[in-house]
């Protein structure tokens, strides 16, 4: 190499350089300017906002004194995705066993790619699915559940037929199952062999095998998966959109988990014919933000999980 | 060696599943030694009762993943087939079909998810590979770390708030109108994340030995990046992007809000509204009571998975086909 | 090896995308001809117009009678809601809205705004809102006003209520729970609906009537489709929709008695209605007053007019020579006729003359 092409090549190497800090650095202003640009349009309306935006049930956001607030938002959304996660984590744990430490070796491969099956369907497809197939199925179980045990708060009859926290929790639940699966599916699959063997050489069933070997092992990993599967279900739009049944506006408020309400994302696209000013854009985004914020906390948690168990590791 | 197999039976798990594929790999072999271990108790008939009880409820649960999806596929196919065969719903338009008649087909929408997934792809991947080169090849310190704190952020973002975001950017605040293009901003932010994390594993797994053995015999860094590391992680990149490209096709809500759908083909990303497969299935969703427009529901939703699948395939092959290469 | 492998599979996949692209086709064939008038010229270019789902059928058949006549035209109509409707058209992202309520001030001086001239209401289509009921038992129900109102705020919770039995004297009314649905979102259809409420029922009607709903019970879901589709799966519900959905969907219909005797809601009833409508806008903007209070015997009361919002002038004169040509066909008399079968009511001579004289004025 001649010192011509050795200095070209190193121009080469500085724009080569400059480009790839260059993207990442696109990408660090865009992010920063999503969250300016969200902030600085949520916060005229939040303060021209009459009611307590995290105590009120109310949601008025046009005209001179906009009134709104996203408790129930904020209950339907975690008590749908809590619901969810109560099922599809057991269930998702579960599957990743069987895969990886039950499931003959010629099924393994066939089962975890038919679960991951179930997470290449769209998700407006599980809407369609959900509000015309699932719904008369779910409904019996919560009237039967309602008829047994209404002394419960969270299972009193309500009027509502419809998408219940419960029902929307169920699809969820399906939603995520996938997400769950994989990745525990993958932690299991690294448990050292030593181990097992080990737990195995000792006169320990299967079952006590993975509960003494296999289940340690992974638990960071399941805790991390859960994590990612909850942001997955607190920000999913188009599914629940399709089946929620609003609550009228003065309707008395109930913990029952048969009621109806809206989740932060399907009053966003709900509504989205609402955007019509930026007061009432500014109400909207504003929740929007929220939804960001725990989304956010809920996969940094599942981030620090990771990473404290990588560096344990090192 | 322990690389290829690993990088392999990644991919092949990784499955469909972006997440999955995001975050996976962090989870490296481990050591449980601190944690002491259940004592194990001898031979009573519980623990065998218990052992057969965990079996059963193993393959319960396998069981129960499977409804949803036979059922849910079940549906969809059942329904949906019919129109898919029609010889008009690849070739033809909805133009000057209403919702109670039958015919015409769904090459409008299936352009319009195509084009939109394309442009998509065409901003995301330079922008999402080069970011993962800078934080895999070039970053140390504070800035790669505000990048990636950056980049987790951006996976965190509810699609119907980035959508939101585009719109009060681009409608609000700009004054422009509703166009595919505007869709495939907010799909942008969506996509990028998911780029940057799958490219960043796949590099992460080419070993330092092929840099050093390359830098030891004069290669600028640039060409070893180029000729040297992209091409061994180069089909884990393109998987990464097709699965991300698949999970972008069959995302609805930014298109709810900014993109109307239209029956007529229309290719044209900066004027005029453009029909994608979701939004077909949407308009038809409004028609719950007429058996014409519920067949082609159907039928859209059938069409818009089997794309999503074939992308998802064609990812899986190349990630079955190679891996990091030694 | 490998990448050129790769490269084979992908550049596979966009050929296949290509020639997909390529071989696609709007010229459906289609089994009804064009009803379209023959004086009708023919601008080509695209209109995009969003707004009020109570139109939706009605636009639609004419949108395709006009693209069956004028093939190098393009009408697109996103039924999104009347909403929406005046939002896209005030944020100039349509070229006209539908609405089923006459903008308010402040919106109309926004669209003045928007279209540097006045905005006017077209009256196009009448549609009437039907309250639905889903008790197969029941082939027939009667209500009125009083009783309606005091269903949809939950004052009255079972079918069996004396209230009801008193006006439905012979039937049997089952021991049944009543299940209210109601609009989700920002709606024409409330807007009229509970307008005639607060008109007919007085003072039984205790909460605000606008586009929203205020009522205090029930579950809300977005637009006709989705209140269609909860009320058809309970058994005991009872909403109010536009009439084609009820019918499409198979659900109840009640007859309204205004106290001149219970009326069905048919063509000519609603027709009845709305000849006693009232233009409320000077000139060629023509909002009406409907009068939901009405006691004409004959004439079924819950009615909507749904208005195209249009610019007196357009900034871009193409535009506006399609939107012209377009709105003449729509409103001319062959194609409002065609409605009818739709369940649409025609609009009353009088009313139709002024429309299309106002068409006629766009600039």
């Amino acid at each position: 190499m001649d010192d011509r092409g050795r200095s070209t090549g190193r121009r080469a190497d500085r724009l080569f350089s400059f480009a790839s800090q260059g993207a990442g650095v696109t990408v660090l202003v865009l992010v920063t300017l999503v969250c300016v640009f969200l902030v600085s349009q949520a916060i005229p309306a939040l303060a021209r906002n009459e009611a307590s935006f995290l105590t009120s049930r109310e949601w008025t956001v046009g005209g001179d004194a906009p009134r709104f607030g996203i408790l129930e938002l904020l209950w339907t959304t975690t008590a749908a995705s809590v619901i969810a996660m109560l099922v599809a984590v057991p269930v998702g744990v579960c599957v990743a066993l069987f895969i990886t430490e039950y499931a003959p070796q010629w099924l393994r491969r066939p089962a975890g790619n038919l679960v991951d099956l179930l997470a290449a369907v769209p998700s407006i497809v599980y809407g369609l699915w959900g509000l015309i197939v699932f719904r008369p199925i779910v409904r019996p179980i919560e009237d039967w559940l309602s008829s047994r045990l209404s002394w419960l708060p969270i299972f009193e009859p309500t009027g509502i037929t419809g998408g219940t926290i419960f029902f929307i929790g169920f699809v969820l639940a399906i939603m995520i199952l996938p997400i769950v699966t994989a990745i525990s599916r993958e932690v299991f699959a690294q448990t050292p062999t030593t181990h097992k063997e080990g737990a195995l050489a000792l006169g320990a069933t299967k079952w006590e095998m993975i509960h003494t070997a296999v289940l340690p092992f992974g638990k960071p990993g399941v805790i991390s998966a859960a994590m990612l599967a909850l942001g997955r279900a607190l920000g999913e739009t188009i599914a629940v959109t399709f089946i929620v049944s609003t609550l009228a506006v003065g309707s008395d408020w109930t913990w029952s988990l048969f009621n109806g309400g809206e989740t932060f994302a399907s009053r966003i696209a709900n509504n989205a014919a609402e955007f019509d000013s930026p007061q009432k854009t500014g109400a909207f985004i504003a929740a929007g933000l929220v939804l960001f914020i725990l989304t956010f906390v809920v996969n940094a948690i599942a981030r620090v999980v990771i990473e404290r168990r990588k560096a344990f590791t090192e | 060696m322990t690389a290829t197999s690993a990088s392999r039976a990644g991919a092949e798990l990784s499955g469909p599943f972006s997440f999955a594929s995001r975050t996976a790999y962090h989870v490296e072999a481990a050591d449980v030694a601190t944690e002491e271990p259940p004592k194990l108790t001898r031979g009573s008939a519980i623990r065998r009762v218990k052992d057969v009880v965990a079996k059963v409820v193993m393959w319960a649960a396998f069981g129960l993943a499977l409804i949803p999806l036979a059922w849910i596929l079940y549906t969809v196919v059942s329904n949906g087939v019919e129109l898919l065969l029609a010889s008009t719903w690849w070739t033809n338009s909805q133009r000057n079909i209403n919702a109670t008649d039958a015919g015409g087909g769904a090459v409008h929408a299936i352009q319009g998810t195509l084009i939109q997934a394309g442009v998509t792809g065409a901003i995301s991947v330079p922008v999402g590979v080069f970011t993962a080169i800078y934080l895999v090849e070039y970053g140390r310190g504070r800035l790669a770390r505000a990048i990636s704190f950056m980049v987790d952020i951006l996976s965190g973002v509810p699609s119907i708030v980035a959508a939101l975001f585009v719109y009060a950017v681009w409608v609000t605040t700009l004054g422009f109108q509703r166009v595919g293009f505007a869709v495939c901003l907010a799909l942008v932010l969506l996509m990028i994340p998911v780029v940057v994390r799958s490219t960043e594993e796949m590099l992460k797994l080419v070993p330092n030995e092929l840099r050093e053995a390359s830098y030891a015999l004069g290669v600028p860094k640039w060409i070893t990046i180029t000729k040297v590391v992209l091409p061994t992680a180069f089909s884990g990149i393109v998987t990464g992007v097709l699965l991300g490209l698949a999970r972008v096709m069959g995302e609805t809500a930014p298109l709810l809000i900014l993109g109307p759908y239209t029956k007529n083909i229309a290719t044209n990303l900066f004027d005029g509204y453009m029909p994608t497969l979701p939004t077909m299935i949407n308009q038809d969703r409004t028609e719950l009571g007429i058996d014409t427009a519920v067949d082609r529901m159907w039928a859209s939703a059938l069409t818009l998975i089997l794309l999503v699948l074939l992308l998802n395939l064609i990812g899986r092959l190349l990630a079955r086909r190679s891996g990091v290469r030694h | 090896m490998t990448i050129t492998r790769s490269h084979a599979v992908i550049a596979l996949a966009m050929t296949g995308a290509l020639a997909l692209g390529a071989c696609g086709t709007d010229a459906n064939k289609t089994s009804t001809g064009g009803s379209g008038a023959a004086s009708t010229d023919c601008p080509t270019g695209t209109l995009k117009a969003e707004g009020s789902s109570a139109q939706k059928a009605a636009i639609e058949a004419a949108i395709k009678s006009f693209q069956t006549t004028c093939t190098g035209a393009t009408v697109n109509y996103a039924a999104t809601g009347s909403g929406a409707g005046i939002k896209q058209f005030i944020a100039a992202q349509v070229d006209f809205g539908g609405t089923d309520s006459a903008l308010k001030d402040d919106e109309a001086a926004s669209a003045a705004t928007t279209c540097a001239a006045p905005a006017w209401h077209l009256p196009m289509v009448t549609g009437p809102v039907g309250v639905a009921y889903n008790l197969p038992s029941l082939p027939s129900l009667v209500l009125n006003a009083d009783v309606t109102a005091k269903i949809f705020l939950g004052q009255i919770t079972m079918w069996n209520d004396p209230a009801l039995a008193a006006i439905n004297p012979g039937v049997t009314l089952p021991d049944k729970k009543i299940s209210v649905f109601f609009r989700s979102d920002d709606s024409g259809t409330t807007d009229n609906f509970t307008k005639y409420l607060k008109a007919a029922a007085g003072s039984s009607w205790t909460v605000e009537s606008g586009k929203k709903w205020n009522g205090t019970v029930g579950e809300g879901k977005p637009q006709n489709a989705g209140v269609a589709t909860a009320a058809k799966g309970v058994e005991g519900s009872i909403a109010y929709l536009e009439w084609s959905y009820i019918t499409q969907n198979k659900l109840g219909l009640a007859k309204i008695d205004t106290g001149s005797g219970p009326v069905e809601l048919t063509s000519a009833s609603v027709g009845k209605m709305i000849e006693t409508a009232k233009q409320k806008g000077s000139g060629n903007d023509l909002s009406l007053t409907l009068d939901y209070a009405t006691k004409t015997p004959g004439a079924y009361p819950i009615n909507l007019v749904t208005y195209e919002v249009v610019c007196s002038t357009y900034k871009d004169p193409a535009k506006g020579k399609l939107v012209k040509a377009f709105l003449t066909h729509f409103s001319s008399v062959e194609t409002q006729k065609s409605l009818e079968s739709l369940g649409y009511a025609p609009l009353p001579a009088s009313i139709e003359a002024k429309v299309q004289t106002a068409i006629a004025a766009i600039g």
